[in-house]
């Protein structure tokens, strides 16, 4: 029932610790409408149109340069930091156009996380990775930041891993434990969305499974993107995929549908590996 | 189908290959049943009879040999979309194509039985249900090979004549057993022939209804026009 803005108000008054994780509804929900992107001359993105249901996950498959990581990159304007990049149209995220030059960028980023193909810990202890986003935007007690790291560790399945050695560096840990790490970073500062791009292309499969099960946990609380290379992987952890060509979604669908009967050739064309 | 391009894993589009080869070969072996099975009953020919008989168990050993290559595929390959709906559609049509070949060994022997009686029963109406359920076959397994939905449906509609032929033969047989009771184990065994080619017609719809949701991703309805009432029928002196 609350919105964006009660959202807000709540969390300035009550300690974090009491705010329960993002209960997502329907405004917060992304929806693109006729977005154009462009790198300098080059039309990256044309005319997107596409929804990504709350608590629900979303994969976006294509082939490299398709645009699906441009997109993902938009979602959280991460594009901002280069010259020459524009976009044009409408993203909303809980009914706010994202896009729109006056919006606060570190804001949108708290709700917009993010985790990358490689894990990207920091070279810090492993309860300071975690705490990072936290201390940006919020002021905890020792006691809250405390059961805010058990608790983000916790739903990113690596608490029962860690617990005896949060003052370790996380550079320690192993590569499968490293993104489960970022995972946990991400959802530490409580966010709507979580981007994920390809998280598992550098895990051997068992690191990837528990990535997928994570995925699958997470997504009670918030709307996760995923953009992926690997097709099983999409069928596994997505309730919806998107197939983007030539900056184009071609097809948007749910996982079952474009697995057995994809409606547009291409589709059926790229994710059976007959592509031209 | 045939335009779409091909694989980029060439072994994977040999293997496809290979399967769909394998089909066409086992559908070739139960058109060849029923053939022999019909002529061995319209001709009164035990060494055809025979022939049919002993043919069998290789149609069940192929049926095994491609389950197998089908869950190599599977397992192997994970098909997605419609190479997926292909090797799914293989795995169920193998079993119609055994069913068909288990029909027609059963005619084949039942039609030794009938040689051995005398009496001269009409069989024309067997005759003609025969030939039709070897067109449906026929143009179902070209479906199968052609990757074809219009022959696929072609196959679902015209099963209805045979259903509708089957009910004039039962009504047919049942006369003659009423009329003289020498007759009934004769027409008790035209009754199961009767039967059998019904299914096998059964068999050639549910190829056609597999082969329709392979090429296309879409399922016919499951509301198919049928004939076979002979499960009601009920011996009336009205119905005489």
């Amino acid at each position: 029932m609350e919105n964006a803005s009660m959202n807000s108000m709540t969390e300035a008054v009550l300690p974090a610790s009491l705010i329960p994780p993002a209960q997502g509804d329907a405004t917060a929900r992304v929806s693109i409408k006729n977005l154009n992107f462009y790198y300098g001359a080059t039309h990256a993105l044309k005319n997107i149109n596409i929804d990504y249901a709350d608590k629900k996950t979303t994969a976006m498959i294509g082939p490299s340069g398709c645009g699906k990581s441009t997109l993902l990159r938009i979602l959280n304007r991460m594009y901002d930091l280069y010259p020459g990049q524009r976009a044009e149209g409408e993203v909303l995220i809980g009914g706010q156009n994202i896009i729109a030059p006056n919006v606060d960028l570190t804001q949108l980023r708290r709700k917009v996380g993010m985790v990358f193909q490689k894990p990207t810990p920091f070279p810090k202890s492993i309860y300071e990775n975690v705490v990072f986003g936290v201390r940006l935007h919020e002021k905890l007690s020792k006691a809250e930041m405390d059961e805010r790291v058990e608790w983000a560790l916790t739903r990113s399945a690596l608490w029962g891993e860690v617990k005896d050695r949060l003052n370790t560096s996380a550079i320690g840990l192993s590569g499968g434990q490293q993104q489960r790490l970022c995972i946990a970073r991400s959802i530490a500062v409580k966010p709507e969305v979580l981007l994920l791009d390809e998280p598992t292309s550098a895990l051997d499969p068992i690191s990837t499974l528990k990535i997928e099960e994570l995925v699958d946990e997470l997504k009670k609380d918030f709307t996760i993107i995923i953009v992926t290379h690997n097709m099983q992987q999409a069928g596994r952890c997505a309730d919806q995929v998107a197939f983007f060509y030539l900056g184009e979604l071609v097809e948007v669908g749910p996982s079952t549908q474009i697995f057995t009967a994809p409606r547009e050739r291409r589709t059926q064309e790229y994710i059976t590996g007959r592509f031209g | 189908m045939a335009e779409e391009a091909k694989h980029i894993v060439t072994s994977f589009e040999v293997d496809l290959k290979k399967l769909r080869d394998l089909i066409a070969g086992m559908g070739g072996l139960a058109e060849r049943a029923v053939a022999d099975a019909t002529a061995a009953l319209m001709e009164h020919d035990p060494d055809i009879a025979a022939s049919v008989v002993a043919a069998d168990p290789k149609i069940d050993a192929e049926e095994h040999k491609i389950e197998q290559f089908a869950v190599q595929l599977l397992a192997l390959r994970q098909p997605v979309a419609d190479d997926l709906r292909q090797v799914v559609a293989a795995l169920k049509v193998i079993t119609d194509l055994e069913r068909i070949g288990d029909y027609s060994a059963n005619i084949a022997k039942r039609s030794l039985v009938i040689n051995k009686l005398s009496g001269n029963l009409a069989l024309s109406g067997l005759g003609q249900m025969a030939r039709l359920v070897q067109q449906n076959l026929k143009t179902v397994i070209d479906a199968v090979g052609e990757a074809d939905p219009q022959k696929a449906i072609i196959v679902w509609r015209a099963d209805q004549m045979i259903d509708d032929l089957y009910n004039t033969i039962f009504r047919e047989l049942i006369t003659y057993m009423m009329e003289d009771a020498r007759n009934i184990t004769a027409c008790t065994h035209l009754l199961f022939i009767a039967k059998n080619l019904e299914r096998i017609g059964d068999h050639a719809t549910n190829i056609a209804e597999l082969t329709y949701y392979a090429v296309t991703g879409e399922s016919l309805p499951d509301f198919r026009p049928k004939g076979d009432q002979t499960s009601a029928y009920v011996h009336t002196e009205a119905s005489e």
